[in-house]
């Protein structure tokens, strides 16, 4: 008998070509990809960030410019989009980007947790705060997006709730001692997970190298920085009574 | 010198574990970590009882072999391999913690020891050359650049002791398969497989049960080899070249 061919068959399989699962299979299935899904989302979510906030601060141009500005955000896009729509577009993304960056985090924490069943017995502190907190501090914003939506955008919680007045609707906001501390306490929390988040996405998309570090580092910090200022600008002027 | 040890005791897996303290004495500050320890196991030997296990094997702290975790921190409070710590980083009087490694891929086999077989089937799905065997090829037929050259030595210095894992929060393997992962794909040799190894070897990863990297730089610090940080960015960075080549 020939007991060598089965041996032959073998072989001549594991030398074809193997077939692999779709990029986007292989994207989500790795921790790798699952960490390109974060910052991808996170990038994305930081961008409206930035422009949120720079809208933000139309308000110490008063409520004219302030409702027009929220007025002009509707018509984006005339006459080729329809009232809103660009709007709604906007909705959509960043709303896919949180779920995407949400779940992504849950199932990468929990594999995480996992991969080091028994603690050490010698604790001590790792890494910096920012690193740290980026969980938790992932959840509170969570929990602050849908209090925000609530109140300022479905105006369900604020104490004005008036549409199409955006401007006294804040200002009604923030003459509350608790929404002022709400929304302090979730800014800071905001520039904590920008702070570690922005480097660390670069880090994930393979941007870094040793020359580009302390520059992306930097320019974390200094993202974090100005986003948490340009935000709690705008409670603490009315608290101060800079704007009325 | 005079030390109070606290080291993890596990009769061998699935077995329960814990800390035991052990007081030493006769330390000299010129001995390395291991040789305490060694010092330790001679008397429990001559008084009947069961010597600490731990792995070691060159001592010269290019092989890999030893690694513990030192007060919280793998191979102990100085960048080296455990068998170069010396005792002179201590102080006479201190109660020092000694820990396996811990990951879930790396199960303790006894006491100090861990099976750290998960990167040899990292290594084995990708970290190596399709090289023609024989004699050795002629110097110039494939030039390197230098830089390339450095760079794929900078990574290629990685002993695999398992530090990297043992420091991550995450218990994650990203440092040492990132340093695999570059070494070789920046040098032409490594070329044809360039795509294959990095989706293999991430693959191969994942499926030990290391976590995901969280970016917290905690590998780097404790990598007595000093494989930069910058290695992980670059892995990720072939990874999604690879993904959207559809690697063949």
């Amino acid at each position: 008998m020939y007991p060598a061919l089965p041996t032959v068959c073998v072989m001549a399989l594991a030398t074809r070509t193997v077939r692999r699962p779709s990029p986007l299979a292989t994207l989500w299935r790795s921790t790798v990809g699952k960490k390109t899904v974060m910052a991808v989302t996170g990038v994305i979510m930081l961008l409206f960030l930035v422009v949120h906030m720079l809208g933000n601060l139309k308000i110490f141009f008063g409520s004219t410019d302030f409702n027009g500005y929220a007025h002009w955000l509707r018509t984006i896009g005339e006459p080729a989009l329809h009232y809103s729509w660009f709007l709604w577009i906007t909705r959509v993304v960043l709303a896919a980007s949180v779920a995407l960056h949400a779940v992504s985090a849950y199932q990468l924490s929990r594999r995480d947790l996992a991969a080091r069943p028994t603690a050490y017995a010698h604790r001590r502190p790792r890494a910096s705060y920012a690193t740290r907190t980026m969980r938790w501090g992932g959840v509170i914003l969570g929990l602050f997006i849908v209090w925000h939506l609530l109140d300022l955008t479905t105006l369900t919680v604020n104490p004005r709730g008036e549409a199409g007045h955006p401007y006294q609707n804040v200002v009604a906001d923030f003459r509350n001692w608790y929404a002022d501390v709400v929304y302090i306490v979730a800014m800071l929390a905001l520039g904590l997970h920008v702070r570690h988040g922005f480097w660390s996405a670069a880090q994930t998309l393979g941007a870094n190298n040793a020359r580009r570090d302390s520059a992306l580092k930097f320019t974390a910090n200094a993202l974090a920085l100005v986003l948490t200022a340009g935000f709690i600008a705008v409670p603490v002027s009315v608290m101060t009574g800079v704007v009325s | 010198m005079r030390l109070t040890l606290r080291i993890w005791r596990q009769r061998g897996p699935e077995r329960p574990g814990a800390m035991t303290t052990y007081e030493v004495d006769g330390i000299s500050e010129d001995m390395s970590f291991l040789e305490m320890l060694d010092t330790l196991n001679e008397r429990l030997i001559l008084e009947g009882d069961e010597p600490v296990a731990f792995d070691h094997d060159c001592r010269e702290g290019i092989c890999g072999a030893c690694g513990m975790v030192i007060n919280g921190q793998a191979h102990g409070p100085e960048r080296t391999t455990t068998c170069q710590l010396h005792m002179r980083h201590f102080a006479d009087g201190d109660t020092i913690d000694v820990e396996p490694w811990r990951a879930a891929a790396f199960p303790v086999v006894k006491d100090l020891v861990v099976d750290r077989s998960a990167f040899d089937r990292i290594i084995g799905s990708g970290g190596y050359v399709t090289a023609p065997t024989g004699s050795a090829p002629e110097a110039h037929a494939t030039p390197v650049p230098k830089p390339v050259a450095d760079t794929a030595f900078e990574h290629a210095e990685c002993i695999g002791c398992g530090a990297c894992v043992a420091a991550c929060p995450n218990g994650s393997a990203m440092l040492f398969t990132s340093a695999k992962v570059v070494h070789l794909n920046v040098l032409p040799q490594g070329a044809p497989e360039r795509e294959s190894r990095v989706l293999d070897m991430v693959a191969a990863m994942d499926g030990e049960g290391f976590g995901g990297c969280t970016n917290t730089g905690e590998c780097a610090l404790a990598c007595p080899k000093g494989v930069p940080l910058q290695a992980i960015a670059t892995m990720n960075r072939e990874f999604l070249r690879a993904t959207r080549k559809g690697a063949r």
